[in-house]
């Protein structure tokens, strides 16, 4: 791949996370457990959504056809979007949201801080930017998980399903491949074997204060998203987040 | 040629008319992210920063300074839009902490460092007792720029706006 085919690869991969994130979270709009969490909750999906711009914008900067942020978000199918297959897994009840956040904010407070280090001013500007809001959700996600794992029986539970259920979605997150190699190699992507050793010694403390074991780093995992091969849950997402397009093209506010 | 607007020159002063609309007793100025004002031949560049990247007023903010400009005679103007330096609450001006605490919202407390933004906030205090016997009801408020605390002594529930 060119420089460019990759910086542009690259970016719709952690654009599409961030909005695929954004959009599950603001489904809990309105059925929150609570005003406050309800509230945490749509304030992070804005923060992800609010990202997700930044980031397509810049993409379709890099791309040079002229599509646009919305162009990227609305008309694009599930083979095209990179996301990882985590960000795409129902929001279950409240503990299973939690722990999915909790994964992908750790990952994303780790992988935004080396981000902020990259040779390409606008990436590294994007990081610089998102990591204060990324600091937020990390710290409200890992509070929840020690708060439920170490609840009730039946929170504790609840969590326990929870991590089982969403565990194998977690190698994806870490995994170089190609792409990642050629960025880093030039200066602009992030070493994920670094960020994969943070998050790793973050997990484990974490889970421990919520009484949960911690499972085999070493497992067997699901991976697809990167490549666009996902699970049956994207096609629902995408058909919510990009019907009105789909259905009259073109149509603004 | 692109020559540098200085600070309280008339356009400056179309700025400071221009509010955020969730809050609407600040100026954009008040808020600190109006980054830099510039002319290009008859065009007037304005550089602004958001204060959260998904953030909706600053959609409207950018409307809104095209429609104050107009009205002031000026029809060439363009809005740009810069993510770096990453705005922080310590660019608030002192004027605009005052209009905070008496429109009712908490300014914030010390500077946007690490322990702040992981919650670690000194005492804030109410606005309407000015007690500092207060608890954070929750980080996330109704806005992403402000948390919900409230006062102990009053009871007051009452927005802070908080350190980023």
């Amino acid at each position: 791949m060119t420089r460019k085919e990759a910086l542009f690869q690259y970016l719709l991969r952690l654009a599409d996370d961030a909005l695929i994130n954004g959009q599950r979270l603001s489904q809990w709009c309105g059925h929150g457990p609570i005003l406050e969490q309800d509230m945490a909750l749509t304030n992070m999906a804005l923060d992800q959504i609010g990202r997700a711009r930044s980031l397509y914008q810049y993409a379709g900067e890099v791309e040079g056809k002229s599509r646009s942020e919305d162009d990227l978000a609305y008309l694009r199918d599930v083979r095209e979007y990179y996301n990882v297959l985590l960000v795409e897994q129902p929001n279950g009840h409240f503990g299973t949201t939690i722990m999915r956040q909790f994964f992908f904010d750790t990952f994303n407070y780790f992988f935004y801080q080396e981000l902020q280090k990259s040779k390409d001013e606008t990436l590294s500007a994007i990081a610089e930017k998102s990591i204060k809001e990324i600091t937020y959700h990390l710290r409200w996600s890992a509070e929840w998980v020690v708060r439920l794992g170490d609840g009730t029986e039946v929170s504790h539970q609840k969590m326990q399903d929870a991590l089982d259920e969403l565990w194998i979605y977690t190698g994806e997150l870490l995994k170089p491949d190609e792409l990642d190699n050629q960025l880093l190699a030039e200066g602009i992507g992030v070493d994920l074997n670094k960020v994969g050793e943070q998050w790793r010694q973050k997990v484990k403390e974490v889970l421990e204060r919520a009484t949960l074991p911690l499972p085999d780093f070493n497992s067997w995992m699901q991976s697809g998203g990167r490549k666009g091969v996902h699970s049956e849950h994207l096609g629902y997402i995408l058909s919510d987040l990009q019907f009105l397009q789909r259905a009259y093209p073109g149509q603004e506010w | 040629m692109t020559t540098i607007i200085n600070a309280n020159t008339e356009i400056w002063d179309i700025l400071e008319t221009v509010t955020d609309p969730e809050v609407p007793v600040l100026s954009i100025l008040d808020l600190g992210i109006v980054r830099k004002v510039e002319q290009e031949g008859e065009e007037i560049i304005i550089t602004i920063t958001p204060t959260y990247t998904g953030c909706p007023a600053m959609d409207v903010i950018a409307i809104n300074i095209k429609a104050a400009m107009q009205e002031a005679g000026y029809s060439k103007v363009a809005i740009k839009s810069v993510l770096s330096p990453a705005w922080t609450t310590d660019w608030l001006s002192e004027a605009g902490r005052r209009k905070l605490k008496a429109y009712g919202i908490a300014p914030p407390v010390g500077s946007s460092d690490k322990n702040s933004l992981l919650g670690e906030t000194r005492e804030v205090q109410c606005p309407r007792c000015d007690s500092t016997n207060t608890r954070m009801i929750s980080q996330f408020g109704s806005t992403a720029c402000k948390a919900l605390h409230q006062c102990n002594d009053c009871l007051e529930p009452f927005d802070y706006f908080k350190c980023h």
